[in-house]
């Protein structure tokens, strides 16, 4: 079972982390941005579980924290989609680049 | 009473608080409150003056600032001559007050007239309070501001404006004297306090160069103020004021506060024949010059400003011949056939809206009160023996005879001369011969403006009674007594000097009856209009031309000058640094483009970045 060891779980995290940025960073559709946050955030998720089994001190609160993370992960998504919703309604757009109304 | 002087200045300047804060409710009944608290100001003045007659002079002061050692005072005093000048100003005050209120009806800005006059009032009376010239100063200033005010009161009009501007500027040339002065004596004596100047300057602990130079500054102070030559030019063109006003400040009171400075200044005047000597020839030169002017003037109200200008020559040349008690007993005598003159050249106004003389006469049969009273008030300033204008001219004429300076006396004697033919030339012209067909419904002034006539006509014959040759000197022994820088010696009058000043007013008065009345001699003999004489006569010498030409356009071209310097180097400058500074900004504000996500990139490779040293170097805690 413990034939996978730490650093390959680290690894998977440290890519999905650098898709998700790269995605969160260059994308110019607002949705692609939020989708692109939470493979970030999942990648923190991974880190916190890895840790939790493999971390030089093991211990469930680990795996616990990331099922916290998941919950909070889907409220902000919610509120996320909303405010896009709304901006999408008064701007009918949903590319990034022009959302730059907080300038100067 | 004595001890509570302080609250006579205080009464004009509630009535200007109460007018400025109630003013547009009150509309015409500002009047009253105006009048009202002038009135207190007289009733205390009057008890104060009414003390001062038995008592000491009283002095009170505080510490007003404290600098390292040097202390100045701020305070009052009350001695003869404050408590003298007291009662003028507000007694005038009172009365220009009352008058006002007929002769400024239906002004639109009423209100604002009764709070400028209250304003001026305290001005003048904090002014003859002052212990020091500093606080002196302080109110001096706001005499000029008062008079600024009140000349500019109908600030539509472009002479107006023009003649407010012109009376504070040239004020404020004698003004810098007074001030260059003022600080030369503070330098010697380490103080404002008259009595310390007074002392030091007896003792001779300053030089005697030194109080000649700062007894010259003073007077240029009082130069400005008073209208003396070089600076008369605004006292005439002031008359762009209401009438009122012009009895009241340039007439009365204001201009009189220079002769009020040399006088209060006089222990240090005395202590310099060279500064005597230039007061009294200033004052002796524009009693002449300004007489001549006179002459020919054909606006009522400027006829009376060169005749004010004439008179206040005399005041000089009385002090600058140690007449101390003549200089402030004439002061005091014009001030009220002055102001009479002025009030009755006003009512005058009144009743045939117009200003020039030749489109006035046979108004004597109209004008029941206002032309007996204008008769008593010429025949004041005339020095007709009898009335007051008589004592206090003889008295300076003697004063300038037994000086000793024989061309002074001459010329003061022409100026008198002068004095009672132009008088009497504006009076035969307005009162007497034809009446224009202007003049038709033409009515007596309404009770408001005659009563203070009448008061002023009643003290323009009898103030001079206080100090005549033949019943005792009352008021100069007052004024000396008990103040050992003045001796006040019983100078022998010789009779024919009064007999030769009768004469002269009256050949005067004879010259205008045969001339505007019974027309015997053509009003051209001398040289009418159009003669070189009379042009230059009428054009005041071109006194205001040659001013224009040489300091104005002098003025100007500097100016220029500078304003290129600050156009073109100075704002350069200033732009250069501003437009630096904006490109930083332009620069730095090109960064907040507003887009999250090169924030987002941004502080990504910042993070990068300070890893990456991290690593490297191991930490900064290693």
């Amino acid at each position: 079972m413990n034939s996978v060891p730490l650093s390959a779980y680290l690894v998977l995290a440290l890519i999905l982390f650098c898709i998700g940025l790269y995605g969160a960073l260059t994308k110019r559709n607002a949705v692609i941005v939020l989708i692109s946050i939470e493979l970030m955030l999942n990648a923190v998720n991974i880190n916190l579980v890895a840790f939790s089994k493999l971390g030089p001190a093991p211990s469930i609160s680990g795996q616990i924290f990331s099922l916290f993370t998941i919950t909070v992960a889907a409220a902000e998504a919610a509120v996320g989609l909303a405010i896009l919703m709304s901006l999408y309604n008064r701007r009918k757009t949903v590319n990034v680049d022009e959302m730059d109304q907080l300038k100067h | 009473m004595m001890e509570n002087a302080w609250i006579i200045p205080l009464f004009p300047l509630i009535s200007f608080l109460l007018l400025l804060l109630l003013g547009k409710r009150l509309k015409e009944s500002s009047a009253y409150i105006g009048i009202a608290f002038t009135l207190f100001s007289l009733l205390f003045s009057l008890l104060v003056l009414w003390e001062r007659f038995t008592s000491p002079t009283y002095k009170i002061g505080t510490e007003w600032l404290k600098i390292g050692d040097l202390s100045i005072t701020a305070g009052m005093e009350v001695n003869q001559l404050n408590a003298l000048m007291l009662v003028i100003v507000s007694l005038v005050s009172f009365l220009v007050h009352m008058y006002s209120k007929g002769y400024m009806q239906g002004e639109e800005r009423f209100s604002v007239f009764y709070a400028y006059l209250g304003l001026f009032t305290f001005a003048m009376l904090g002014l003859v309070l002052s212990p020091n010239l500093l606080q002196l100063y302080v109110f001096w200033e706001l005499v000029g501001l008062g008079s600024f005010l009140l000349i500019g009161f109908y600030f539509y009009k472009e002479e107006a404006k023009q003649a407010a501007k012109k009376a504070f500027i040239m004020t404020r040339i004698g003004d810098v004297g007074l001030f260059i002065g003022m600080i030369l004596l503070f330098w010697e004596t380490g103080s404002f306090e008259y009595d310390a100047i007074f002392k030091a300057a007896a003792e001779g602990s300053i030089s005697e160069g030194m109080i000649t130079l700062t007894a010259i500054f003073i007077f240029i102070g009082a130069m400005g103020k008073s209208g003396q030559f070089p600076l008369h030019t605004w006292l005439p063109d002031a008359m762009e004021g209401p009438t009122p006003v012009s009895a009241l400040i340039h007439a009365a009171t204001m201009v009189a506060a220079g002769v009020y400075l040399v006088a209060a200044m006089f222990p240090l005047f005395s202590e310099s024949s060279t500064a005597l000597l230039i007061v009294a020839a200033t004052g002796a030169f524009t009693a002449i010059f300004a007489a001549s002017i006179g002459l020919v003037q054909t606006d009522i109200k400027r006829v009376l400003a060169y005749s004010t200008v004439s008179q206040l020559g005399y005041m000089m040349l009385a002090l600058g011949t140690a007449g101390y008690v003549a200089g402030v007993f004439h002061l005091m005598t014009h001030a009220f056939f002055k102001a009479l003159l002025f009030l009755a050249a006003g009512s005058v106004i009144h009743a045939v809206h117009t200003q020039n003389i030749e489109e006035m006469g046979g108004l004597w049969k109209k004008l029941k009160i206002t032309g007996p009273l204008f008769l008593i008030g010429t025949l004041a300033i005339s020095g007709v023996p009898l009335f007051s204008g008589f004592f206090s001219k003889d008295e300076i004429l003697v004063s300038a005879w037994n000086h000793g300076n024989y061309i002074l006396f001459f010329l003061a004697l022409i100026a008198a001369f002068f004095t009672a033919f132009y008088m009497f030339r504006l009076f035969f012209l307005v009162f007497t011969g034809n009446q224009k067909k202007e003049a038709q419904n033409v009515h007596e002034s309404p009770a408001s403006m005659t009563i203070p006539m009448l008061i002023l006509g009643f003290l323009a014959v009898v103030s001079g009674y206080v100090n005549t040759p033949w019943f005792g000197t009352f008021l100069g022994d007052w004024l000396t007594k008990g103040n050992h820088y003045l001796e006040h010696g019983h100078e022998d009058s010789p009779v024919w000097i009064m007999l030769a000043a009768t004469l002269v007013s009256l050949a005067g008065i004879t010259l205008a009856y045969m001339i505007y009345s019974k027309r015997s001699i053509s009003r051209d003999w001398l040289g009418g209009e159009g003669s070189m004489m009379y042009n230059i006569l009428y054009n005041k010498y071109y006194a205001d031309e040659f001013y224009n030409l040489s300091i104005v356009r002098l003025t100007g071209i500097i100016s220029v000058f500078f304003s290129y310097i600050d156009r073109f180097i100075v704002e350069g400058l200033v732009n250069g640094v501003t437009g630096t500074v904006q490109k930083l900004g332009k620069i730095g504000s090109r960064m907040q483009t507003g887009q999250v996500q090169q924030y987002g990139t941004i502080a990504f490779f910042g993070l990068a970045v300070l890893l990456i040293i991290f690593a490297l170097t191991g930490g900064i805690f290693e």
